[in-house]
C-alpha cells in the first residue's frame, strides 16, 4: 500500500514540478509583460504544489529524504511525470496549449481528490484546486483568443494541438497503481475522467476554430517511468546542477 | 539607481507659468498628468521613468538566468516571485510614463533601437548562485537608496509607483542578504562563491548611482523640479556606509584596499569605480549589452504574432457585441 501511495504521490508532485519548471523558463521573455507575470504566477503555484506533494511523498517513503531530495537527487528513470508536461515550450502557442490540455485534466483530477480517503491528499487537493481552476480559466481564454485571432495565430495553435495531442492520452491510462488507489478510495477512476475532459476541451477548441485530431494514439511511459522523453534529462541536468555539484552544501 | 545620466530637457515655456509651477513644487504639491507642466519637465520625466521601467524589465534577465538552476524548491519560488515583482515594477512604471503621453510600445521600440537606456548594472553577467544573493543585497539595495527619496518626487504617478515598488525592493534586499548569509555560513566553496560575487558586483553597484557630481552637469534643473532628490555622490556615500558593515558581518571583504572609516566625515572613504568602464558600458560595450538587447528583441519579435492574435480576437469580440446591440 505505502509503495503504491508513494508512487502515486510522485506522479502528482512530478507533474507539477516538471510543468512548473517548464513554465518558469518563460520568465523575462514572454510576448507581453502581462503574460510574463501570469506565467510566473502559474509556475509559482506549481512549485508550491510540488512542495506539498513531494513532502508528503517523502514522509510516506520514510527513508529520510525530503521534498528537495526527491526533486533534485533523482535521475530520469525515477521520475513519474507525464510525457505531456515534459514537452519543450516551443512557441507561446505550444506552451499555452500544453497548459490548457493539462489544466482541464488537473481541475478534474484535483476536484476528485478533494474527496480522497487520504486526508493529507484531500487537504493538498483542496488548496491546489482553486489555483488549477484559475489556470484553466486563463489557458482556456488564451487558447480561444489565439485560435480565433489571426490566420497566423490560428495556424500556430492548430499546429500546437496536433503536436501535443498524442501526449494527452497518457493522462487517462490506468495502471495497477491507479487501480489500487481507486480501490482504497484515494484516487479517482482516471479512465472515467476522460469523458468529462473531452466535454471541457471540445467546446473551447470549437470556439477557437481548431480541429481535434482524429487519431487517439497515445504515447505512454512517463508516469510509469518506463520511457521518458529525451527532454526530461536535459531539464534535470539544468535543474539539479547545484545540489549535484555541491552535494554537501545547504542553500 | 535605475535612472543614470538623465539629461534635463530645456524648456521654452512662458516664464510666468514656469514660476507658478516652480512655486507649486516648492510648496510640496504633487503634479498630476492632466495639469499644466513645462515641456522640459514632461520630457525629462518620460526619459527617467522610461529608463527606470526598462531597467526593471532588462533586470529580469540576469536573475532569470538562475531560476531554472535554483538549488531548492523554496529558493526557486522566492527567486521566481522576485523576478515576477520586477516585471510588475516595469508595468507600474510604464503606466506612469504613459500618463505623460507616450505608449509602452513606443518606449519598447526606443529601448530596442538604443534611443532609451537602462541601468548599466544589468549588463554584468550572473555567473554563480551567489550572484543571486549579491544582486539582491547590492543591486536592490542601491535601487532602494535612490527610490526611497523618490517616493517624495513631484510627479504624482511616479511618486505613487515608487511607494509600491519600495516595499517590494526592501523585501528583495533582505532575501538577497539571506542568500549571502547562507553562503557565508556554508562550505568553503560557498564562501568562495560569495566573495567572488562581491568582488565582481561591488564596483558595478557603485556605478548605479551615476557619475561623480563634478562630472554630472544635468542635475540642477532636475533637483529643483524634484525629479531627482539627491546628488549621485550623496547616495553613493550612503550606500557604502550602509553596506560596509554588512559585508563585515558576513565575513566578506569589499574589494577596495582604500576602504576605511573616516571619523571626521562620519562616513567611509572609498575608491571610485572605473568611470571609463562605466561610460563604455553605457555606450553598449559592457559584458552583456549585446545579449540583453538581443534577448529583449527576440521576446518582442517572437511575441508579435501573439499580441496581434490577441488584438484581432478582442476586435472581433467588440464587433460582435456592437452588432448584437
Ligand atoms: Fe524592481
Ligand atoms: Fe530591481
Ligand atoms: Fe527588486
Amino acid at each position: 500500500m505505502s509503495a503504491a501511495l508513494f508512487e502515486y504521490l510522485l506522479r502528482l508532485g512530478d507533474n507539477t514540478l516538471v510543468l512548473g519548471h517548464r513554465v518558469s523558463e518563460w520568465c523575462g521573455v514572454a510576448p507581453a509583460l502581462e503574460e510574463d507575470i501570469a506565467l510566473a504566477n502559474t509556475a509559482l503555484d506549481f512549485i508550491g504544489q510540488t512542495q506539498m506533494w513531494l513532502a508528503y511523498a517523502a514522509e510516506v517513503e520514510d527513508k529520510g529524504r525530503d521534498a528537495d531530495a526527491l526533486a533534485f537527487r533523482r535521475d530520469v528513470w525515477d521520475f513519474r511525470s507525464l510525457l505531456l508536461v515534459e514537452q519543450t515550450n516551443g512557441d507561446f502557442g505550444k506552451t499555452l496549449m500544453r497548459q490548457f490540455l493539462f489544466d482541464a485534466f488537473n481541475v478534474l483530477n484535483l476536484t476528485a481528490l478533494v474527496g480522497s480517503a487520504d486526508v493529507r491528499i484531500a487537504e493538498i487537493a483542496a488548496k491546489s484546486v482553486k489555483e488549477a481552476q484559475y489556470h484553466l480559466e486563463r489557458s482556456r481564454e488564451t487558447v480561444i483568443a489565439l485560435g480565433d485571432g489571426t490566420q497566423e495565430s490560428n495556424r500556430r495553435m492548430q499546429k500546437a494541438l496536433d503536436v501535443l495531442w498524442p501526449f494527452a492520452g497518457e493522462m487517462f491510462v490506468v495502471d495497477a497503481v491507479d487501480t489500487e488507489m481507486q480501490k482504497a478510495g484515494i484516487g479517482p477512476d482516471l479512465a472515467a475522467l476522460r469523458g468529462e475532459w473531452v466535454a471541457i476541451i471540445q467546446p473551447v477548441l470549437t470556439s477557437a476554430m481548431l480541429t481535434l485530431p482524429e487519431s487517439d494514439f497515445a504515447h505512454k511511459g512517463g508516469k510509469t517511468g518506463v520511457r521518458h522523453s529525451e527532454h526530461l534529462g536535459h531539464m534535470l541536468a539544468t535543474m539539479q546542477f547545484l545540489p549535484r555539484a555541491y552535494p554537501d552544501a545547504q542553500w | 539607481m535605475y535612472a543614470q545620466m538623465i539629461k534635463s530637457e530645456a524648456t521654452l515655456d512662458d516664464p510666468e507659468k514656469l514660476a507658478a509651477f516652480q512655486a507649486r513644487i516648492d510648496a510640496g504639491d504633487k503634479i498630476e498628468p492632466k495639469e499644466w507642466m513645462p515641456e522640459g519637465y514632461r520630457k525629462t520625466l518620460i526619459r527617467q521613468i522610461g529608463q527606470h521601467a526598462h531597467s526593471e524589465i532588462v533586470g529580469q534577465l540576469p536573475e532569470g538566468n538562475w531560476i531554472t538552476r535554483a538549488p531548492t524548491l523554496e529558493r526557486k519560488a522566492i527567486l521566481l516571485a522576485k523576478v515576477q515583482d520586477e516585471a510588475g515594477h516595469g508595468l507600474y512604471l510604464y503606466c506612469a510614463a504613459e500618463t505623460l503621453g507616450v505608449t509602452r510600445d513606443e518606449m519598447t521600440e526606443m529601448l530596442l533601437d538604443g534611443r532609451m537606456k537602462y541601468s548599466s548594472i544589468f549588463n554584468y553577467p550572473t555567473l554563480t548562485w551567489a550572484d543571486m544573493g549579491a544582486v539582491g543585497w547590492l543591486v536592490d539595495g542601491a535601487a532602494i537608496m535612490n527610490q526611497v527619496p523618490l517616493q517624495r518626487t513631484s510627479f504624482g504617478p511616479y511618486s505613487r509607483a515608487m511607494v509600491r515598488i519600495c516595499k517590494e525592493e526592501s523585501f528583495h534586499q533582505r532575501q538577497g542578504f539571506d542568500i549571502m548569509m547562507k553562503m557565508c555560513k556554508g562550505t568553503e566553496a560557498q564562501k568562495n562563491m560569495a566573495q567572488d560575487a562581491l568582488n565582481r558586483m561591488w564596483f558595478p553597484s557603485l556605478m548605479m548611482f551615476g557619475p561623480s557630481d563634478k562630472d554630472s552637469t544635468h542635475s540642477v534643473q532636475s533637483m529643483s523640479w524634484k525629479i531627482k532628490m539627491n546628488t549621485n555622490d550623496e547616495l553613493r556615500q550612503k550606500f557604502v556606509d550602509q553596506t560596509a558593515p554588512q559585508a563585515e558581518y558576513l565575513g566578506l571583504k569589499i574589494p577596495d584596499e582604500t576602504l576605511a572609516w573616516n571619523e571626521e566625515k562620519g562616513g567611509y572613504d572609498f575608491a571610485e569605480p572605473d568611470w571609463d568602464e562605466f561610460f563604455e558600458v553605457l555606450q553598449g560595450n559592457g559584458p552583456c549589452n549585446v545579449e540583453r538587447i538581443e534577448a529583449r528583441q527576440k521576446a518582442w519579435d517572437d511575441g508579435a504574432w501573439v499580441r496581434e492574435g490577441l488584438m484581432a480576437h478582442a476586435e472581433k469580440r467588440a464587433a460582435l457585441k456592437e452588432a448584437a446591440q
